[in-house]
Protein backbone atom coordinates (compact mmCIF):
# COMPACT_ATOMS: atom_id res chain seq x y z
CA UNK A 1 0.00 0.00 0.00
CA UNK A 2 2.63 2.53 1.07
CA UNK A 3 4.91 1.43 -1.81
CA UNK A 4 2.10 2.13 -4.32
CA UNK A 5 1.66 5.55 -2.80
CA UNK A 6 5.39 6.34 -3.10
CA UNK A 7 5.52 5.20 -6.73
CA UNK A 8 2.45 7.27 -7.62
CA UNK A 9 3.89 10.31 -5.87
CA UNK A 10 7.22 10.08 -7.72
CA UNK A 11 5.47 9.61 -11.10
CA UNK A 12 3.27 12.62 -10.36
CA UNK A 13 6.23 14.80 -9.39
CA UNK A 14 8.08 13.80 -12.59
CA UNK A 15 5.09 14.80 -14.72
CA UNK A 16 4.68 18.09 -12.84
CA UNK A 17 8.35 18.90 -13.53
CA UNK A 18 7.85 17.93 -17.20
CA UNK A 19 4.84 20.26 -17.39
CA UNK A 20 6.86 23.19 -16.12
CA UNK A 21 9.72 22.31 -18.47
CA UNK A 22 7.32 22.02 -21.43
CA UNK A 23 5.88 25.46 -20.73
CA UNK A 24 9.44 26.78 -20.69
CA UNK A 25 10.62 25.02 -23.85
CA UNK A 26 7.77 25.08 -26.43
CA UNK A 27 7.91 27.73 -29.18
CA UNK A 28 4.42 29.33 -29.31
CA UNK A 29 1.35 29.97 -27.15
CA UNK A 30 -0.81 26.99 -28.21
CA UNK A 31 1.99 24.45 -27.83
CA UNK A 32 2.80 25.88 -24.40
CA UNK A 33 -0.84 25.49 -23.36
CA UNK A 34 -0.83 21.88 -24.58
CA UNK A 35 2.34 20.90 -22.76
CA UNK A 36 1.30 22.72 -19.59
CA UNK A 37 -2.23 21.34 -19.38
CA UNK A 38 -1.69 17.67 -20.19
CA UNK A 39 1.43 16.97 -18.20
CA UNK A 40 0.29 18.87 -15.11
CA UNK A 41 -3.18 17.27 -15.16
CA UNK A 42 -1.80 13.73 -15.08
CA UNK A 43 0.92 14.78 -12.64
CA UNK A 44 -1.61 16.28 -10.22
CA UNK A 45 -3.85 13.17 -10.54
CA UNK A 46 -0.99 10.82 -9.71
CA UNK A 47 0.39 12.91 -6.83
CA UNK A 48 -3.03 13.40 -5.21
CA UNK A 49 -3.91 9.71 -5.66
CA UNK A 50 -0.61 8.84 -4.00
CA UNK A 51 -1.57 10.95 -0.98
CA UNK A 52 -4.98 9.20 -1.01
CA UNK A 53 -3.29 5.78 -0.88
CA UNK A 54 -1.13 6.87 2.04
CA UNK A 55 -4.12 8.16 4.08
CA UNK A 56 -7.23 6.14 3.05
CA UNK A 57 -9.52 8.00 5.49
CA UNK A 58 -9.25 11.19 3.39
CA UNK A 59 -10.80 9.39 0.42
CA UNK A 60 -13.87 11.63 -0.13
CA UNK A 61 -12.03 14.95 -0.24
CA UNK A 62 -9.27 13.49 -2.43
CA UNK A 63 -11.92 12.28 -4.89
CA UNK A 64 -13.55 15.72 -4.87
CA UNK A 65 -10.25 17.46 -5.65
CA UNK A 66 -9.47 15.01 -8.49
CA UNK A 67 -12.92 15.42 -10.09
CA UNK A 68 -12.67 19.18 -9.75
CA UNK A 69 -9.25 19.33 -11.43
CA UNK A 70 -10.43 16.96 -14.19
CA UNK A 71 -13.33 19.27 -15.00
CA UNK A 72 -11.82 22.73 -14.58
CA UNK A 73 -8.28 22.35 -15.91
CA UNK A 74 -9.19 21.62 -19.57
CA UNK A 75 -11.91 24.28 -19.43
CA UNK A 76 -9.45 26.89 -18.20
CA UNK A 77 -6.87 26.17 -20.88
CA UNK A 78 -9.52 25.97 -23.62
CA UNK A 79 -10.79 29.39 -22.60
CA UNK A 80 -7.28 30.76 -22.68
CA UNK A 81 -6.58 29.19 -26.09
CA UNK A 82 -9.88 30.58 -27.39
CA UNK A 83 -8.92 34.06 -26.22
CA UNK A 84 -5.58 33.74 -28.04
CA UNK A 85 -7.36 32.45 -31.18
CA UNK A 86 -9.91 35.28 -31.17
CA UNK A 87 -7.28 37.96 -30.73
CA UNK A 88 -5.48 36.66 -33.78
CA UNK A 89 -2.47 34.72 -32.55
CA UNK A 90 -1.98 32.28 -35.42
CA UNK A 91 -0.06 29.05 -34.92
CA UNK A 92 0.98 28.51 -38.53
CA UNK A 93 1.94 32.16 -38.95
CA UNK A 94 4.22 32.01 -35.93
CA UNK A 95 5.79 28.82 -37.25
CA UNK A 96 6.48 30.38 -40.68
CA UNK A 97 7.94 33.49 -39.07
CA UNK A 98 10.25 31.31 -37.03
CA UNK A 99 11.40 29.40 -40.12
CA UNK A 100 12.00 32.67 -41.93
CA UNK A 101 14.20 33.89 -39.09
CA UNK A 102 16.18 30.67 -39.09
CA UNK A 103 17.15 30.97 -42.79
CA UNK B 1 -40.14 22.47 -9.52
CA UNK B 2 -37.99 19.83 -11.19
CA UNK B 3 -35.16 22.33 -11.47
CA UNK B 4 -35.39 23.15 -7.75
CA UNK B 5 -35.17 19.48 -6.74
CA UNK B 6 -32.24 18.82 -9.10
CA UNK B 7 -30.34 21.85 -7.77
CA UNK B 8 -31.10 20.79 -4.19
CA UNK B 9 -29.69 17.28 -4.76
CA UNK B 10 -26.52 18.59 -6.43
CA UNK B 11 -25.88 21.10 -3.63
CA UNK B 12 -26.50 18.49 -0.91
CA UNK B 13 -24.10 16.05 -2.62
CA UNK B 14 -21.38 18.71 -2.72
CA UNK B 15 -22.02 19.56 0.96
CA UNK B 16 -21.73 15.92 2.05
CA UNK B 17 -18.54 15.48 0.03
CA UNK B 18 -17.01 18.56 1.65
CA UNK B 19 -17.96 17.97 5.28
CA UNK B 20 -18.02 14.19 5.61
CA UNK B 21 -20.97 12.06 6.69
CA UNK B 22 -22.40 13.13 10.06
CA UNK B 23 -26.13 13.43 10.89
CA UNK B 24 -25.96 16.97 12.33
CA UNK B 25 -23.98 18.21 9.33
CA UNK B 26 -26.38 16.56 6.86
CA UNK B 27 -29.45 18.19 8.46
CA UNK B 28 -27.80 21.63 8.48
CA UNK B 29 -26.63 21.11 4.88
CA UNK B 30 -30.13 20.11 3.78
CA UNK B 31 -31.55 23.33 5.26
CA UNK B 32 -28.90 25.52 3.59
CA UNK B 33 -29.24 23.67 0.26
CA UNK B 34 -33.04 24.08 0.31
CA UNK B 35 -32.83 27.86 0.77
CA UNK B 36 -30.09 28.19 -1.88
CA UNK B 37 -31.96 25.91 -4.32
CA UNK B 38 -35.13 28.00 -4.06
CA UNK B 39 -33.14 31.19 -4.68
CA UNK B 40 -30.91 30.10 -7.58
CA UNK B 41 -33.15 27.56 -9.36
CA UNK B 42 -34.52 30.20 -11.74
CA UNK B 43 -31.00 30.89 -13.08
CA UNK B 44 -30.04 27.29 -13.94
CA UNK B 45 -31.20 25.50 -17.06
CA UNK B 46 -30.83 21.81 -16.37
CA UNK B 47 -32.93 19.14 -14.70
CA UNK B 48 -32.74 15.37 -14.47
CA UNK B 49 -34.93 12.39 -13.68
CA UNK B 50 -34.16 8.84 -12.62
CA UNK B 51 -32.55 8.11 -16.00
CA UNK B 52 -29.44 9.98 -14.91
CA UNK B 53 -28.39 7.23 -12.49
CA UNK B 54 -28.18 4.69 -15.33
CA UNK B 55 -26.43 7.25 -17.52
CA UNK B 56 -23.92 8.00 -14.79
CA UNK B 57 -23.10 4.31 -14.26
CA UNK B 58 -22.66 3.83 -18.02
CA UNK B 59 -20.48 6.95 -18.13
CA UNK B 60 -18.20 5.72 -15.34
CA UNK B 61 -17.89 2.11 -16.53
CA UNK B 62 -17.50 2.67 -20.30
CA UNK B 63 -16.07 6.15 -20.73
CA UNK B 64 -13.64 6.75 -17.84
CA UNK B 65 -11.22 3.80 -18.55
CA UNK B 66 -10.83 4.80 -22.21
CA UNK B 67 -10.32 8.39 -21.10
CA UNK B 68 -7.60 7.53 -18.58
CA UNK B 69 -5.81 5.28 -21.10
CA UNK B 70 -5.82 8.12 -23.66
CA UNK B 71 -4.61 10.59 -21.01
CA UNK B 72 -1.59 8.42 -20.18
CA UNK B 73 -0.83 8.04 -23.93
CA UNK B 74 -1.09 11.83 -24.35
CA UNK B 75 1.39 12.38 -21.56
CA UNK B 76 3.94 9.93 -22.93
CA UNK B 77 3.56 11.68 -26.31
CA UNK B 78 4.03 15.16 -24.84
CA UNK B 79 6.96 13.99 -22.71
CA UNK B 80 8.66 12.60 -25.82
CA UNK B 81 8.11 15.85 -27.73
CA UNK B 82 9.35 18.04 -24.87
CA UNK B 83 12.43 15.98 -24.05
CA UNK B 84 13.69 15.17 -27.55
CA UNK B 85 16.24 17.82 -28.55
CA UNK B 86 14.86 18.56 -32.05
CA UNK B 87 11.25 19.41 -30.96
CA UNK B 88 9.36 17.27 -33.56
CA UNK B 89 6.26 19.45 -33.98
CA UNK B 90 4.21 20.55 -37.01
CA UNK B 91 1.40 22.66 -35.56
CA UNK B 92 -1.78 23.82 -37.27
CA UNK B 93 -5.46 24.61 -36.71
CA UNK B 94 -8.16 22.27 -38.12
CA UNK B 95 -11.97 22.08 -37.94
CA UNK B 96 -13.63 18.82 -36.88
CA UNK B 97 -17.38 18.19 -37.42
CA UNK B 98 -19.37 16.56 -34.62
CA UNK B 99 -22.75 14.83 -34.43
CA UNK B 100 -23.43 15.48 -30.73
CA UNK B 101 -26.33 17.87 -30.11
CA UNK B 102 -26.59 18.63 -26.37
CA UNK B 103 -24.41 21.17 -24.59
CA UNK B 104 -23.19 18.61 -22.07
CA UNK B 105 -22.15 16.21 -24.85
CA UNK B 106 -20.17 18.94 -26.61
CA UNK B 107 -18.58 19.96 -23.31
CA UNK B 108 -17.39 16.42 -22.57
CA UNK B 109 -16.17 15.99 -26.16
CA UNK B 110 -14.19 19.24 -26.05
CA UNK B 111 -12.65 18.32 -22.69
CA UNK B 112 -11.69 14.89 -24.02
CA UNK B 113 -10.12 16.39 -27.14
CA UNK B 114 -8.07 18.70 -24.93
CA UNK B 115 -6.70 15.85 -22.86
CA UNK B 116 -5.90 13.37 -25.67
CA UNK B 117 -2.61 13.14 -27.59
CA UNK B 118 -1.49 16.31 -29.29
CA UNK B 119 -4.81 18.13 -29.63
CA UNK B 120 -6.35 21.18 -27.92
CA UNK B 121 -9.93 22.34 -28.54
CA UNK B 122 -10.13 26.08 -29.10
CA UNK B 123 -13.81 26.81 -29.72
CA UNK B 124 -17.17 25.17 -30.48
CA UNK B 125 -19.21 26.66 -33.33
CA UNK B 126 -22.65 25.14 -33.98
CA UNK B 127 -21.55 21.62 -34.94
CA UNK B 128 -17.82 22.10 -35.49
CA UNK B 129 -15.01 21.95 -32.99
CA UNK B 130 -11.95 24.08 -33.80
CA UNK B 131 -8.86 22.10 -32.80
CA UNK B 132 -5.21 23.02 -32.52
CA UNK B 133 -3.04 20.04 -33.40
CA UNK B 134 0.66 19.70 -32.61
CA UNK B 135 1.43 17.29 -35.43
CA UNK B 136 -1.02 17.68 -38.35
CA UNK B 137 -1.54 14.60 -40.52
CA UNK B 138 -3.99 14.19 -43.41
CA UNK B 139 -5.77 16.71 -45.62
CA UNK B 140 -9.61 16.46 -45.45
CA UNK B 141 -11.78 17.12 -42.40
CA UNK B 142 -13.12 13.53 -42.46
CA UNK B 143 -9.57 12.26 -42.17
CA UNK B 144 -8.93 14.66 -39.29
CA UNK B 145 -12.09 13.49 -37.55
CA UNK B 146 -11.16 9.82 -37.84
CA UNK B 147 -7.80 10.58 -36.23
CA UNK B 148 -8.99 12.91 -33.47
CA UNK B 149 -12.47 12.23 -32.18
CA UNK B 150 -13.92 9.05 -33.69
CA UNK B 151 -13.61 6.84 -30.59
CA UNK B 152 -15.09 9.46 -28.28
CA UNK B 153 -17.96 10.24 -30.68
CA UNK B 154 -18.86 6.57 -30.83
CA UNK B 155 -18.67 6.11 -27.05
CA UNK B 156 -20.50 9.32 -26.17
CA UNK B 157 -23.20 8.80 -28.80
CA UNK B 158 -24.58 5.88 -26.77
CA UNK B 159 -24.55 7.79 -23.46
CA UNK B 160 -25.51 11.44 -24.03
CA UNK B 161 -27.24 12.96 -27.04
CA UNK C 1 12.52 11.16 4.74
CA UNK C 2 14.28 10.60 1.44
CA UNK C 3 11.04 10.24 -0.55
CA UNK C 4 9.85 13.70 0.48
CA UNK C 5 13.14 15.26 -0.59
CA UNK C 6 12.94 13.61 -4.05
CA UNK C 7 9.31 14.60 -4.61
CA UNK C 8 9.75 18.16 -3.39
CA UNK C 9 12.85 18.77 -5.50
CA UNK C 10 11.11 17.49 -8.66
CA UNK C 11 8.12 19.74 -7.96
CA UNK C 12 10.55 22.60 -7.36
CA UNK C 13 12.05 22.11 -10.84
CA UNK C 14 8.55 22.45 -12.33
CA UNK C 15 7.83 25.58 -10.29
CA UNK C 16 11.15 27.11 -11.36
CA UNK C 17 10.55 26.67 -15.11
CA UNK C 18 6.92 27.86 -14.88
CA UNK C 19 8.13 30.90 -12.96
CA UNK C 20 10.73 31.68 -15.65
CA UNK C 21 7.97 31.56 -18.27
CA UNK C 22 5.80 33.79 -16.06
CA UNK C 23 8.53 36.43 -15.82
CA UNK C 24 10.06 36.18 -19.32
CA UNK C 25 7.00 35.43 -21.50
CA UNK C 26 6.99 37.64 -24.61
CA UNK C 27 3.19 38.20 -24.68
CA UNK C 28 0.52 38.40 -21.98
CA UNK C 29 -0.86 34.98 -23.03
CA UNK C 30 2.48 33.32 -22.28
CA UNK C 31 2.48 34.82 -18.82
CA UNK C 32 -1.04 33.56 -18.12
CA UNK C 33 -0.08 30.07 -19.34
CA UNK C 34 2.84 30.09 -16.92
CA UNK C 35 0.55 31.25 -14.11
CA UNK C 36 -2.01 28.52 -14.87
CA UNK C 37 0.66 25.80 -14.80
CA UNK C 38 2.08 27.23 -11.57
CA UNK C 39 -1.38 27.15 -9.96
CA UNK C 40 -1.97 23.46 -10.69
CA UNK C 41 1.49 22.55 -9.41
CA UNK C 42 0.84 24.50 -6.20
CA UNK C 43 -2.55 22.80 -5.69
CA UNK C 44 -0.89 19.38 -5.88
CA UNK C 45 1.87 20.57 -3.55
CA UNK C 46 -0.64 21.74 -0.92
CA UNK C 47 -2.23 18.26 -0.96
CA UNK C 48 1.24 16.81 -0.48
CA UNK C 49 1.82 19.17 2.47
CA UNK C 50 -1.33 17.74 4.09
CA UNK C 51 0.37 14.33 4.06
CA UNK C 52 3.75 15.59 5.25
CA UNK C 53 2.33 17.68 8.12
CA UNK C 54 -0.44 15.12 8.97
CA UNK C 55 -3.15 17.78 8.96
CA UNK C 56 -6.44 17.34 7.11
CA UNK C 57 -7.10 21.10 7.06
CA UNK C 58 -4.70 21.51 4.12
CA UNK C 59 -7.12 19.56 1.88
CA UNK C 60 -9.70 22.33 2.35
CA UNK C 61 -7.03 24.89 1.49
CA UNK C 62 -6.25 22.92 -1.69
CA UNK C 63 -9.95 22.89 -2.71
CA UNK C 64 -10.30 26.65 -2.19
CA UNK C 65 -7.03 27.29 -4.02
CA UNK C 66 -8.19 25.18 -6.98
CA UNK C 67 -11.48 27.10 -7.19
CA UNK C 68 -9.74 30.48 -6.99
CA UNK C 69 -7.07 29.58 -9.56
CA UNK C 70 -9.74 28.41 -12.01
CA UNK C 71 -11.62 31.70 -11.63
CA UNK C 72 -8.35 33.59 -12.06
CA UNK C 73 -7.54 31.84 -15.35
CA UNK C 74 -11.07 32.40 -16.71
CA UNK C 75 -10.95 36.07 -15.65
CA UNK C 76 -7.58 36.72 -17.32
CA UNK C 77 -8.69 34.93 -20.50
CA UNK C 78 -11.90 36.99 -20.70
CA UNK C 79 -9.98 40.20 -20.06
CA UNK C 80 -7.39 39.49 -22.77
CA UNK C 81 -10.10 38.39 -25.21
CA UNK C 82 -12.06 41.61 -24.73
CA UNK C 83 -8.97 43.81 -25.04
CA UNK C 84 -7.93 42.71 -28.56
Amino acid sequence: MIITSYILMIIGAIFLALGGFGVFRMPDVYNRIQAGTKATTLGAFALILGVGFAEPSWFLKIALIIVFIAITNPVGSSTLARAAYKSGVSATLLQKQKEGEDK
Amino acid sequence: MKKTISTFLVLLAIWVLLTGFNWMEVVLGAAVSLVLAIIISRFVNYSFGFGIILGLIKFIVIYIPVFIFKLVLANIDIAYRVLSPKLPINPGIVKVPTKLKSDFGKFVLANSITLTPGTLSLDVEDDEVIVHWVNVKGKTSGEHQSRISKTFEKLLGGIVK
Amino acid sequence: MIINIIVFSLVGVGVLFALIRLIAGPTAFDRVVGLDTLNIIITATVVLLALVLKNELYLDIAIVYAVLSFLETILFARFLEGRR
